[in-house]
């Protein structure tokens, strides 16, 4: 089987729907280690790939006034066992532009794998940038994902990303997301990530609320099992005023795990306001006991109440 | 017969004795109503009868179908057919209504799902993938939680408070509910402290201070509970055993 069947044999396994890869009115973009294996283009959207010895640099932008009605589905991954993939990501979305990506990372086989990203996102006046990416890793820990990002959000626009790693093992995941955003713009960072065995997690999501009016969400649900650590960092500053941001992270934890929460709000304006709820404790007792007297045993009623908090 | 026997039930919580010698038969396919003030013990009941963690007695021995569920899990008794119906329903981050309703049945049908959510007069298009969180009001919680015992068929449920936090007129519908359980065969421990509540039940218990005091036709014992318990004539929280001479004194 060819490379590119294989990755979307994992892009299956990861939830994904190959058929996306076969529709016209459908970017994407397909990378195997530091090899493009597939791509896509539509109009207002320039994706230029360069292959380099480790990864590959992706320069992306969508062009003005131009809001891309269908997802871009990106598709990064590495097969084999072992292995090295650093993706570069510069993208600009101009004035008035849209862009929503689903992106999947396969890892189905690591043993040695370590996966990194850089990126630089700008969004320029009335834009919006919405960005879901789901991993599956497979059975074996031998993942190391160190994904860093800087975003940029002009006036009037959106930002949201959503992070999801539920399936399959960890690994090491260590995740570091800065952004600043202007005049009126909205921030949503959701992340949910489920990790067990010795699996680290860590998350450091910073917001900044420069411009006036300008909202912020970050919310984190985590669940750590057996041995696995997780550290969540998310913090907010509101500068502006009127600016009005909020952190919300709940971790439960089961067994030996260990989770640390840091939530730190910021305001250096009379007239902004940042709130924030942190929560780590096991699952709860109530919602536990009412799933049992429904005839579930415990750990299938723990399963529930976790796989709801990570939905 | 008897679908459920409490045998002289000690149940201390912390330093204070919660039930104290506490005896009581429930017949199957009876209303049975507890009736009593706050702090009677009424709750505690209904989490030892569940098996709930910390509501193990200290003495005594509970029956279900004549057999001895008394260390028996949460979960065990609630596939021997016993359920409980929570007062302050839980809430479930992520967890739709029909997810929710769907954890108790035995045979999973959509049908099921939508009648039981019908007779709780929540249209079922509106509310079936809605989530079982902060987003519900507590009365709508409550109702998804009587919901989900109607769709689970159990021998036997305890509803806690049924009657709480539900507005006037939806109390009627909470009754008819109540009654919809007795109809599909279902035995009622119908928790309460309104008499009027009460009323709807075959046989009352009046419960005060951990023990069950009187037991008879729910408009005696009613009575009985309107003019010696409110006021309480033991001050509110007595010690166990002191309800039951001050109601002997009577």
């Amino acid at each position: 089987m060819q490379d590119y069947e294989l990755m979307l044999d994992a892009y299956s396994q990861a939830g994904g729907t190959p058929e996306v890869f076969k529709d016209s009115d459908m970017a994407h973009l397909v990378i195997h280690k530091n090899k493009v294996i597939g791509s896509h283009l539509v109009p207002g959207l320039v994706l230029v790939p360069t292959e380099t010895a480790t990864g590959v640099d992706i320069e992306m932008t969508v062009e003005k006034g131009c809001k891309l009605e269908k997802t871009v589905h990106l598709c990064f991954g590495v097969l084999p066992r072992e292995g090295l993939q650093e993706i570069v990501i510069k993208a600009h979305i101009q004035d008035g532009a849209g862009i929503k990506l689903l992106a999947h990372c396969v890892f189905p086989n690591a043993v040695k794998v370590v996966h990194r990203m850089d990126a630089d996102i700008v969004l320029g006046d009335d834009a919006f940038y919405e960005y879901n990416e789901v991993h599956y890793h497979g059975p074996s820990a031998g993942v190391q994902v160190i994904p860093r990002a800087r975003f940029t959000v002009g006036k009037n626009s959106r930002l949201a990303t959503n992070f999801s790693l539920v399936h399959g093992r960890v690994g090491v995941f260590d995740l570091d997301y800065e952004i600043t955003v202007m005049d009126n713009s909205v921030l949503e960072m959701n992340a949910k990530i489920y990790g067990y065995g010795d699996d680290v997690i860590r998350l450091k999501e910073g917001g900044r609320l420069l411009g006036r009016g300008a909202r912020g969400l970050i919310k984190s649900r985590i669940a750590v099992k057996d041995n696995a650590q997780s550290e969540v960092v998310n913090e907010l500053t509101a500068d502006a005023p009127d600016s009005r941001g909020h952190v919300d992270c709940i971790e439960i934890i089961q067994g030996h795990a260990r989770a640390r929460a840091v939530p730190i709000v910021s305001v250096n304006n009379e007239f902004a306001q940042v709130t924030h709820e942190a929560a780590i404790g096991r699952v709860d007792k109530k919602q536990v006991e009412t799933l049992m007297a429904r005839g579930l045993d415990e750990e299938r009623a723990i399963d529930i109440v976790v796989n709801g908090m990570l939905k | 017969m008897e679908i459920l026997q409490l045998k002289n039930i000690g149940l201390k919580l912390g330093e204070k004795q919660v039930l104290n010698g506490l005896t009581l038969s429930v017949k199957s396919g009876s209303i049975h109503s507890i009736l009593g003030i706050n702090a009677a013990g009424k709750s505690s009941l209904a989490f030892l009868i569940m098996g709930c963690a910390g509501y193990q007695p200290q003495s005594g021995q509970i029956f279900f179908k004549n057999e001895d569920i008394t260390r028996l899990a949460i979960h065990q008794r609630a596939q021997k057919g016993l359920t409980l119906a929570w007062q302050e329903p839980a809430r479930f981050e992520g967890l739709t209504v029909q997810d929710y309703i769907a954890a108790g049945m035995k045979e999973k049908n959509h049908r099921s799902i939508e009648e039981a959510l019908a007779m709780v007069l929540l249209d079922p298009p509106a509310y079936l993938q809605r989530l079982v969180d902060k987003t519900l009001s507590g009365g709508e919680r409550k109702r998804i939680e009587l919901a989900a015992v109607y769709a689970m068929h159990p021998e036997l449920v305890v509803l806690d408070e049924p009657d709480s936090g539900i507005d006037i007129l939806a109390l009627d519908n909470i009754i008819a509910l109540i009654k919809g359980l007795k109809k599909q065969g279902t035995t009622v421990i119908l928790i309460t402290h309104r008499e009027e509540v009460s009323e709807i039940a075959d046989v009352t218990s009046l419960m005060c201070s951990g023990c069950i005091v009187q037991e008879g036709k729910p408009r005696e014992v009613g009575r009985r509970f309107k003019s010696r318990c409110i006021p309480c004539p033991t001050k509110i929280f007595p010690s166990a055993g002191e309800g039951k001479a001050a109601m002997a004194r009577d």
